[in-house]
């Protein structure tokens, strides 16, 4: 398993699209290596020839028939837009 | 005490209220009353609509006058955790980041109840996001434990387990990813159950791990558990993690299986960490079950020391790629700082986030990220498998399994900073919902200093009648159930 004492914060950061504070970065490194150090602890498990579970039902193919169906009115689903016009979401500029 | 009619079961109150002995706007102006006075105690709500729940529980009188009425959940107020969507209800997750989101539709188990008459009464508090284990991670506010307002009611569904203690709804949902319904029921001294995974839908509950995420109920007693139960659980074909499986009147079942039945103890969940006052108490309840001529057995599931680390993994896994969605563009929070569209993202969801959330984010990106996927989440998706054929292995030899449910009983508001040792708090209950197991926690007896104590049952997968069967066989012998904390 990977070394896990240092942990590139920013790119996991930019990964996650989440800005943090100098403090925050600090503190998330240090708890996230301590958090890190114990799920080491699954290297432990001999997983050779084991299926991983994603689900622990798992439903394969489920098909729903292709018709139209009633969604949100327009009203309903801007209703929670923190900006909108006309009928659309108002976003920064974003090609130049 | 135990006559008000804010203590009363489902079960009592449905006859009640078909004899027209009692009118649901009674029964809601009762849980009003109570509520007001000891929610500032409490404080289990994060909002509530008093016009609107008269208002439900007025039709809920003309459907009876008029002999329509749509069965036992009909006219009974019930509290949701703040969520599950409800159509014009505030949704917040208790979460800065949808601090003013209303919900443009219902989900599954909403429309459900409302089919079904129940009155929805009020939002309930919650660790943001459901990430956490004593609703202190709550953006609004702490919610105390009803019996003890100086400790945490545990979490993530707090608010749901303390309102129902309290006398401020007579059941109410929850959900649970790693313990967030058992957990804080046996910290209040309520029924927790949580479903099999896929039995309830999961349309309208706001995603967390989706794999783990289930929704339940709280409630006094294990037959409203089951009326519950009855209710919310189905088919949905707006999820599709939702399983077809026939259905039995779980309440109905409660009464035709009997015991004796072959009980294991896994003895992974008596170690160390455990507190001598809830081992004492489980190993009273089990003394209950040789008693009644049950086949006590030892079990052993192996993996269990590497489900915390397993959960961590996953849950953090999911919850990093279903909070992608609260970027600040189509709704939530959005931040007035940004520069641009792709500061947006991250400004907004640096200031709608909180601690905990943000941690988890870190890390469940971190350990999907390329390089280390393999080395963890694959790793511990292998040993999910493991953790779910130890428990399948159990089920070879016995019907359910008896553990506590938490390691020691509610601890003080404050007390436990470092993460890690609140992760500890779910260690009993976090391997059930990597298996996808049902499992309940009813309340098992008192610690000295006067804090409920839980005993959790795990049953085998969609067998809910046969444990609801089996806790109620307990739950009849003690009187547990009807003790309230006194305000």
């Amino acid at each position: 398993m990977a070394d896990t004492t240092n942990i590139d914060i920013d790119r996991v950061a930019q990964l996650a699209r989440l800005a943090l504070t100098p403090e925050e970065k600090e503190k998330f490194s240090r708890q996230l290596a301590e958090v890190l150090h114990h799920m080491r602890q699954l290297e432990q498990v001999d997983v050779t020839g084991v299926e991983p579970t994603a689900h622990a039902f798992p439903l394969f193919n489920v098909w729903a028939d292709d018709l139209a169906k009633p969604g949100l009115p327009v009203e309903a689903a801007l209703r929670n837009a923190p900006a909108q016009r006309d009928n659309m979401i108002v976003v920064p500029k974003v090609v130049e | 005490m135990a006559d008000e009619l804010h203590y009363q079961t489902i079960a009592n109150l449905s006859v009640r209220l078909a004899k027209r002995e009692l009118s649901a706007v009674e029964l809601m102006q009762a849980v009003i009353d109570r509520t007001n006075q000891v929610e500032p105690k409490v404080r289990a709500f994060n909002s509530r609509n008093e016009v609107d729940a008269l208002s439900q529980a007025t039709a809920a009188d003309a459907r009876r006058s008029a002999g329509e009425s749509l069965g036992p959940l009909d006219g009974i107020p019930i509290g949701l955790k703040d969520v599950i969507a409800v159509e014009n209800q505030p949704l917040t997750a208790s979460s800065k980041m949808l601090a003013n989101f209303v919900s443009p539709y219902d989900g599954t188990v909403a429309q459900k109840l409302k089919r079904a008459g129940a009155v929805l009464w009020g939002r309930l508090n919650m660790d943001e996001f459901a990430m956490g284990s004593s609703t202190e991670n709550s953006a609004t506010h702490q919610t105390a434990n009803p019996w003890d307002t100086s400790c945490v009611p545990g979490g993530s569904s707090g608010g749901s387990a303390a309102a129902v203690a309290a006398g401020q709804a007579i059941a109410t949902l929850g959900s649970d990813t790693g313990g967030s319904i058992r957990q804080p029921a046996a910290l209040c001294g309520v029924v927790g159950l949580k479903p099999t995974y896929g039995l309830i839908s999961r349309y309208g509950l706001i995603a967390f791990a989706s794999s783990l995420d289930q929704i339940g109920p709280f409630t006094h007693t294990v037959e409203d558990a089951a009326i519950m139960l009855q209710s919310i659980a189905g088919h949905d074909e707006c999820d599709s993690t939702s399983y077809r499986t026939a259905l039995p009147d779980y309440r109905d079942e409660l009464k035709q299986r009997q015991g004796p039945w072959k009980l294991g103890i896994p003895k992974e969940y008596f170690g160390e960490g455990l507190d001598p006052e809830v081992g004492a108490a489980v190993e009273r309840a089990i003394a209950h079950y040789r008693a009644q001529g049950c086949e006590i057995k030892e079990v052993s599931l192996p993996h269990t020391r590497y489900c915390l680390d397993a959960y961590y993994v996953i849950a953090t896994a999911e919850a990093s790629s279903n909070l992608a969605r609260y970027d600040g563009v189509r709704y939530g929070h959005r931040s007035k700082a940004a520069k641009d569209i792709t500061d947006l993202y991250f400004q907004s969801r640096a200031e709608g986030f909180g601690e905990e959330v943000k941690r988890r984010i870190i890390l469940g990106t971190y350990v999907l990220s390329s390089g280390y996927y393999d080395a963890y989440y694959l790793r511990a998706q292998k040993v999910r498998t493991l953790i779910r054929q130890d428990f399948l292995n159990a089920y070879q030899e016995v019907d359910a399994l008896i553990t506590p449910t938490t390691p020691t009983p509610a601890f003080k508001l404050g007390a436990k900073a470092d993460p890690l040792a609140l992760y500890l708090c779910d260690i009993y209950t976090i391997g059930v919902n990597l298996a996808g197991l049902p499992a309940v926690s009813v309340p098992c007896g008192f610690s000295s200093s006067g804090l409920p104590l839980g005993l959790q049952l795990i049953g085998r997968p969609f067998e809910e009648a046969s444990l609801l069967a089996i806790a109620r066989d307990y739950e009849q012998a003690h009187d547990w159930h009807q003790r309230h904390p006194q305000f």
